[in-house]
C-alpha cells in the first residue's frame, strides 16, 4: 500500500513541478520553436495512448537511426489525417535510446492555421523549405519528410499502401547537399484509420484545405466519426542510403531522380514485407 | 592599427532619444574622436544634459533638408538613428501621427543620405534598420539570414519605412563606393532603462495577445546595441547585419516569465484595435509570426556576442517587478499548499 502511495506521490510531485516551469516560463524553446519540455511531458503522452493501446505499433529497424548527427528519414505518407508524422516522431523518440527529436517538415497550410501552427512549432516540426532543412542538418538534427505530401496522406483507400509521385524530390537535393544519409521509413496501419472514400471539393475550397475526406464514418457520425479506427501499425527503418558519393551533383535532376526512384522502391518493398507480416489490418 | 580609422568628426542624428543621446555620449568619450555633432529636430530633454555635455547640439529638420551642414563640418562619420519605430506619442496632434513618422523615416533618410554623398570627407555610414525587414509570410523560413528578402510587402507602416530606407541606403553605397556603410537590422530592444512601445505593452499586467498564436520572438539588450553601434563607427564593418540576441522566448514564455496575465484577441479584433492605438499592425504581424533572425555573421564580423535573448529579457523584468501578477514566489507558495494538503501526508 506505501509503496503505491509512495509512486503516486512521485508522480504529483513531478507533476507539480512541470506546472511550475510551465507558469514561471522556466524552459528553453530551440530557435524553431521546438519545445521538448512541453513535448516530452504532453504531448508524447497523450499520442502514446493512441500508439501503444489504440494501433498496438510494433518498430522494427531501429538500429538503422542515428544516435547523433543529421539524417533525412523519408516515410510513405496516408492515413487522410498526418496521424502517422506523429507516430513516426514518437517511435523515433521512444524506441531509439537516443530518445531523438524527429523534426518533421510541414507545408505552408499547417503554418497558417492558429493553433495547429503552434502545436506543430513547439512539437519540433518547421515549414518545408530549403534555408529550415539545410538549417536543421547543419545543426545535426533528425528531419523528417513525407515526398508524396497531400497526394499521400489525401488519396482514396483503393490506392493504399501504392506509393504516390515524389513531386520535385527536393529531399534528395537536400540531402546530397548536406552530406546527410537518407533513412527510407515504411508505415504499415495508417492507411485504415480514416479510409477516404470521397471528397468534397467546394468545402474543401470554402476552408481553403487541401480535401474534404469522406470516409465510412465521417462526416456522418459527427465528431465521432473523427475517431480513427483500431488498425494494427507495424512501422520499419531500413538502411541509411550513403549520400556523399554524388553530394556534388545536389542539382544534376538525372542523379537526383535516380535516387529518388531507389528511395521509392525501397520504401515500396519495406512496405510489402510489412503486409505480408500482418494480412488482416484489425486482428492481433 | 585601429586608432588610424576612428573618426575625427561624427554626427549623430536622433540625439534627443535614448539610443542617440547615448551612443553619441559614448562616442565623445573617445580620445581618437575630436567632434561629435549630435542633430534632432527638437532639443534633447533636460535629463539628457549631462550625458550630452561633450556633444554639440544642433537643431536640424532633416525632413526638410539639411543642406551642406555635414560638409561643412567635415563629417568623416554618420550615424543615423532618427528613424521612428511607432508614431511619436509626444507631438501634438496636427503634427504627429503616422505620416508624420513616414516623413522623418523616408524623406528624413533620403535628405540625410543626400547630404552625405556631397560630404567629400565622409568615411563612414551607419544606419539604424530592423528584422522587421524581413516582413511576415507563412511561407518565411524560420530564421532569416541577411540574404533572405520579405516574400510580401509588409502591412506594418514601421516595416514598410525600413524597406525604402534600406533601398535608399543600396542606392548610396553604388554612388560612394568609398564609404563604408553599415546596415545594423535590431531586434526589438529590451533593458532596464528602455522605453519603446513594445516594453511599454509588456509592462502592463494584462497582455492582449493573438488566439491561437505564440510567435518565437527575440530581443537585442540596449548596452549591447550600443556596443555594435560604437564598433561599428570607431571600425570598418561594411554591410547588413542581423542585431540579436542569439536564443528564442516565445511569447508566452516571455508573459510568463514577466508574471504578466496574457489576453488571447482573435486577430480581427487585434487589428481592430489598432486603429485605437496602442497597438500597431507591425506589432500585430509580430505577435502572429514571430521573428527569429541568424546572428553568426554579426558575432563574426563584430567578434562580439551579444547576451542573449532571454538573459536580456530577464534584463527588462527585474526593472519591472511591480506590474507582476504571478511570480515565482507565489505558485511556490501555492505548490507547498498543495504539496500539504495531498493525501494528507507532509513531503517536504
Amino acid at each position: 500500500m506505501d509503496e503505491i502511495l509512495d509512486k503516486y506521490d512521485a508522480k504529483v510531485a513531478k507533476g507539480l513541478a512541470f506546472l511550475r516551469r510551465r507558469i514561471t516560463g522556466q524552459y528553453e524553446v530551440d530557435d524553431f520553436g521546438l519545445d521538448s519540455d512541453l513535448t516530452e511531458h504532453v504531448f508524447h503522452p497523450v499520442l502514446r495512448l493512441l500508439y501503444k493501446n489504440w494501433f498496438r505499433t510494433e518498430v522494427s529497424g531501429t538500429e538503422h537511426l542515428p544516435a547523433d548527427g543529421g539524417a533525412l528519414v523519408v516515410a510513405n505518407h496516408s492515413g487522410t489525417i498526418a496521424l502517422d508524422a506523429l507516430m513516426l516522431c514518437l517511435a523515433v523518440h521512444d524506441e531509439h535510446p537516443a530518445h531523438r527529436f524527429l523534426r518533421l517538415l510541414a507545408a505552408d497550410f499547417v503554418f497558417r492555421l492558429p493553433m495547429v501552427s503552434e502545436l506543430a512549432r513547439k512539437s519540433g516540426a518547421t515549414l518545408a523549405c530549403n534555408p529550415d532543412v539545410d538549417r536543421l542538418l547543419h545543426e545535426g538534427h533528425l528531419v523528417g519528410v513525407f515526398p508524396e505530401g497531400f497526394k499521400g496522406v489525401g488519396k482514396h483507400f483503393a490506392e493504399r499502401y501504392k506509393l504516390q509521385r515524389f513531386g520535385r524530390a527536393g529531399f534528395v537535393s537536400v540531402a546530397l547537399r548536406n552530406k546527410a544519409p537518407i533513412l527510407p521509413a515504411a508505415i504499415v496501419g495508417a492507411e485504415e484509420i480514416y479510409p477516404k472514400l470521397g471528397n468534397i471539393k467546394p468545402l474543401a475550397r470554402l476552408l481553403g484545405a487541401p480535401y474534404f475526406p469522406v470516409t465510412p464514418t465521417f462526416p456522418w457520425l459527427g465528431p465521432l466519426g473523427l475517431v480513427p479506427l483500431p488498425s494494427k501499425w507495424l512501422i520499419h527503418f531500413g538502411e541509411p542510403i550513403d549520400t556523399t558519393p554524388w553530394s556534388d551533383q545536389a542539382d544534376d535532376p538525372a542523379v537526383v531522380f535516380n535516387l529518388a526512384d531507389q528511395v521509392r522502391e525501397t520504401i515500396q518493398g519495406m512496405l510489402g514485407e510489412l503486409l505480408q507480416r500482418r494480412p488482416d489490418p484489425f486482428m492481433e | 592599427m585601429e586608432m588610424s580609422t576612428a573618426p575625427r568628426v561624427v554626427v549623430v542624428t536622433g540625439v534627443s532619444r535614448f539610443l542617440g543621446a547615448h551612443i553619441a555620449a559614448q562616442i565623445a568619450s573617445d580620445p581618437r574622436v575630436e567632434r561629435v555633432i549630435g542633430m534632432d529636430r527638437v532639443d534633447p530633454p533636460d535629463s539628457y544634459r549631462e550625458l550630452l555635455d561633450r556633444v554639440e547640439l544642433r537643431r536640424v529638420d532633416l525632413t526638410r533638408g539639411s543642406g551642406n551642414t555635414m560638409a561643412k563640418l567635415g563629417a568623416e562619420a554618420v550615424v543615423h538613428l532618427a528613424v521612428m519605430s511607432s508614431p511619436d506619442p509626444a507631438t501634438g496632434k496636427n503634427q504627429g501621427g503616422r505620416p508624420a513618422m513616414k516623413e522623418q523615416n523616408v524623406i528624413g533618410t533620403m535628405h540625410l543620405l543626400a547630404a552625405c554623398q556631397q560630404t567629400p570627407t565622409l568615411k563612414r555610414l551607419v544606419v539604424r534598420s530592423s528584422t522587421a525587414a524581413y516582413g511576415a509570410s507563412f511561407r518565411d523560413p524560420a530564421v532569416f539570414t541577411e540574404d533572405t528578402e520579405a516574400r510580401e510587402v509588409p502591412r506594418g507602416g514601421y516595416a514598410r519605412d525600413i524597406l525604402d530606407i534600406e533601398g535608399y541606403v543600396r542606392g548610396f553605397r553604388r554612388r560612394r563606393p568609398g564609404v563604408t556603410a553599415t546596415v545594423l537590422r535590431f531586434a526589438p530592444f529590451v533593458g532596464p532603462t528602455a522605453e519603446t512601445v513594445l516594453l511599454r505593452y509588456f509592462a502592463q499586467p494584462m497582455v492582449a495577445t493573438v488566439l491561437g498564436r505564440d510567435p518565437r520572438l527575440q530581443f537585442i539588450h540596449i548596452d549591447d546595441a550600443l556596443e555594435i553601434l560604437r564598433r561599428s563607427v570607431v571600425e570598418d564593418h561594411p554591410g547588413t547585419f542581423n542585431v540579436a540576441g542569439p536564443g528564442v522566448i516565445t511569447l508566452s514564455q516571455a508573459l510568463r516569465r514577466a508574471g504578466r496575465v496574457s489576453l488571447p484577441l482573435v486577430e480581427p479584433l487585434l487589428q481592430a484595435a489598432t486603429k485605437l492605438g496602442g497597438v500597431s499592425l507591425d506589432q500585430v504581424e509580430l505577435f502572429v509570426h514571430g521573428r527569429v533572425v541568424d546572428t553568426s555573421k554579426l558575432s563574426k564580423e563584430f567578434g562580439f556576442v551579444p547576451r542573449s535573448t532571454r538573459v536580456a529579457f530577464d534584463d527588462f523584468i527585474k526593472a519591472h517587478q511591480d506590474g507582476t501578477v504571478v511570480t515565482p514566489e507565489r505558485v511556490d507558495s501555492l505548490m507547498r499548499m498543495i504539496r500539504g494538503v495531498r493525501l494528507g501526508r507532509d513531503s517536504r
